[in-house]
């Protein structure tokens, strides 16, 4: 392993991070104010407690998840799309280094970021919402887990990606909605049964689920299959990434 | 001096099925310069990107210092700079980071001695910490040449370094290749400027329709080729150059006014003397005598021409 390679990739994507530190915090802890302040206090006033919970803490751990499945998809599709875009890839592909060491710089630059603006929620919505972490090594665990294959489905993404729109198009048409009804707001069981059914082919449905298990250890599915969830998306996204490698598609011509 | 990049009948096809390569066979000796010229599309920066590993070839093989650039690329391209044709920098980035970030990319150790060193060889020390936006053309290719030589490299890429450059810059730039020669870095170099080639390359080689059609010592090649012409005009034209002066390398202008005489620089007697008291026992009057070279650019456009034909 060219670790010192990894090392700079991984830097150097950071470096580009807390270049805008500002821009990358401000609109993370806005967004999750402002959900807070519409669903917390505005609707989550009439609505029940969820499952023994109040609803605005109910909403955490899916708000939490929404932003770092997000953030995580773009930081690592932009991180590797911007290098095509203006052609500084060149260097990448004439550098003693091989693709693993390419993904662990570009991909754990990606979830670095990410993972951070989850830190970022957690921290905003104590101020809004009494919470107790029930098991906090399983809540880092799927938070990390879900930071790190999200970035690899990111970067497979702006390997794909041709121009912008595309760079969009699958966030936008594809996560965003599996992320919304994921149950990020509510919980499965509160959907009628067909929905519920339907709910379980959502992979997203698992990973909000384990993500609520472990801060309040209740789950609408068993947290082994929430696991079994995570650990095969990211093993896809590794065997796909790895395809990607060795036939250079989209890359090398 | 040994062969420190060889490459070997190198084939490379496009995905369109485009053949830019059609079997080159280079062998590149440590320490020299080594100028590419070819047309446009003639696939110098295919062999280039193939031999970096940009792309990937489609048949024979390129090894640099004995690494196989393919199954021993790590070991191949850490001998590598390459400076790009297209100018590919990001904008927002400063200078001194972005050249940290080749070095590190190739695995060496931070050294900011070794990078101060680079930067103030290039002139843009006092640029350090300018982004890149804000530099001209002509620094952004400097900061190129800064990246590809973060990591110390043995053999350095430059694919048309000078093109869009000014005259004062083209100079800076050869003085830069020549300083990099004598700290041993061998250095292949493509080209639209024959002068250029002639200025600062050992040797030659002419790339056209992704063949190799020639490389050479470009001394042998200029003289080789480069025969010398001396036209001897003459007050009053004749028909036939007379007996006395009947020769192999004279002949006689279409309108019988001016005597052409080739003859090779280098040789030990060029005989211009003897012509010229010749001329004058055979009653020539001289109104005027003119020499002319055939320039590498005469002989480039020969060959290329001679490939299409
Ligand atoms: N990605 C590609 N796909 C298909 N054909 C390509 C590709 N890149 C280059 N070619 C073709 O390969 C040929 C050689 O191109 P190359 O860029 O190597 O030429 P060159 O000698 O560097 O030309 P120039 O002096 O203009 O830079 C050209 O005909 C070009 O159209
Ligand atoms: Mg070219």
């Amino acid at each position: 392993m060219n670790w010192i390679a990894v090392k700079s990739i991984y830097a150097f994507e950071m470096a580009r991070f807390f270049r805008t530190i500002t821009q990358s915090l401000i609109s993370p802890v806005l967004s999750t104010s402002l959900y807070f302040v519409v669903f917390g206090a505005a609707i989550g006033s009439r609505i029940q407690e969820v499952e023994g919970i109040s609803y605005g803490a109910f909403i955490v751990p899916g708000l939490i998840m929404l932003s770092v499945i997000t953030q995580s998809i773009s930081n690592a599709s932009f991180g590797i799309y911007f290098p095509k875009f203006i052609g500084t890839v060149f260097e990448l592909l004439s550098a003693p280094v091989n693709f693993i060491e390419i993904v662990c710089g570009y991909v754990g630059a990606a979830a670095t970021k990410a993972l951070f603006i989850g830190v970022i929620i957690l921290i905003t919505a104590f101020f809004f919402v009494d919470i107790t972490i029930q098991h906090p090594i399983w809540m880092v665990t799927f938070l990390v887990l879900t930071c790190i294959s999200f970035s690899l489905m990111g970067f497979i993404i702006g390997i794909w990606a041709g121009n912008f729109e595309q760079l969009q198009l699958v966030p936008l048409l594809i996560v965003t909605p599996l992320v919304f009804l994921g149950g990020s707001f509510y919980s499965i069981s509160m959907l009628p049964p067909v929905w519920q059914v339907i709910s379980h082919f959502n992979p997203v449905v698992y990973l909000i689920s384990g993500f609520r298990w472990a801060f309040f250890g209740s789950a609408d599915v068993p947290i082994v299959t929430s696991l079994f969830a995570i650990a095969g998306f990211t093993a896809l996204c590794l065997a796909v990434i790895g395809w990607i490698f060795r036939t250079g598609w989209r890359i090398r011509q | 001096m040994p062969d420190i990049v060889k490459i070997t009948d190198l084939r490379k096809a496009y995905a369109d099925g485009f053949e830019a390569l059609k079997g080159v066979s280079l062998n590149i000796r440590e320490g020299e310069i080594l100028a590419l010229l070819g047309p446009n599309g003639a696939g110098k920066t295919t062999l280039i990107s193939t031999v970096c590993g940009i792309t990937t070839g489609t048949g024979g093989s390129v090894t640099v210092g004995g690494f196989d650039t393919v199954t021993e690329y790590r070991g191949a391209r850490s001998m590598i700079g390459l400076v790009p044709q297209e100018i590919n920098l990001e904008p927002f980035e400063k200078v001194i980071s972005t050249v940290r970030f080749s070095r590190g990319l190739f695995g060496k150790p931070k050294d900011d001695a070794a990078i101060e060193k680079i930067l103030r060889q290039l002139s843009l020390w006092d640029k350090k910490d300018s982004q890149i936006r804000a530099l001209s053309g002509g620094m952004k290719r400097r900061v190129l040449i800064a990246k590809a030589l973060a990591h110390e490299p043995r053999v350095l890429f430059l694919d048309e370094p000078t093109a869009g450059v000014d005259v004062e810059l083209r100079r800076d730039m050869w003085n830069i290749v020549a300083d990099l020669k004598a700290s041993g870095v061998t250095i292949i170099l493509t080209t639209h400027y024959i002068e250029e080639a002639e200025a600062i390359a050992d040797r030659i080689g002419v790339i056209a329709h992704g063949e190799l059609l020639l490389v050479e010592d470009k001394d042998k090649l200029m003289s080789r080729m480069g025969k010398k012409q001396l036209v001897v005009q003459l007050t009053q034209p004749i028909d036939a150059i007379p007996a006395s002066l009947a020769s192999d390398a004279l002949t006689l202008s279409g309108d019988g006014h001016a005597l052409i005489y080739s003859y090779d620089t280098r040789a030990e007697r060029t005989g211009i003397t003897k012509l010229l008291s010749d001329v004058a026992a055979a009653g020539l009057v001289l109104s005027d005598l003119e020499t002319s070279q055939s320039s590498l650019e005469d002989i480039f456009v020969d060959l290329v021409k001679e490939d299409a034909a």
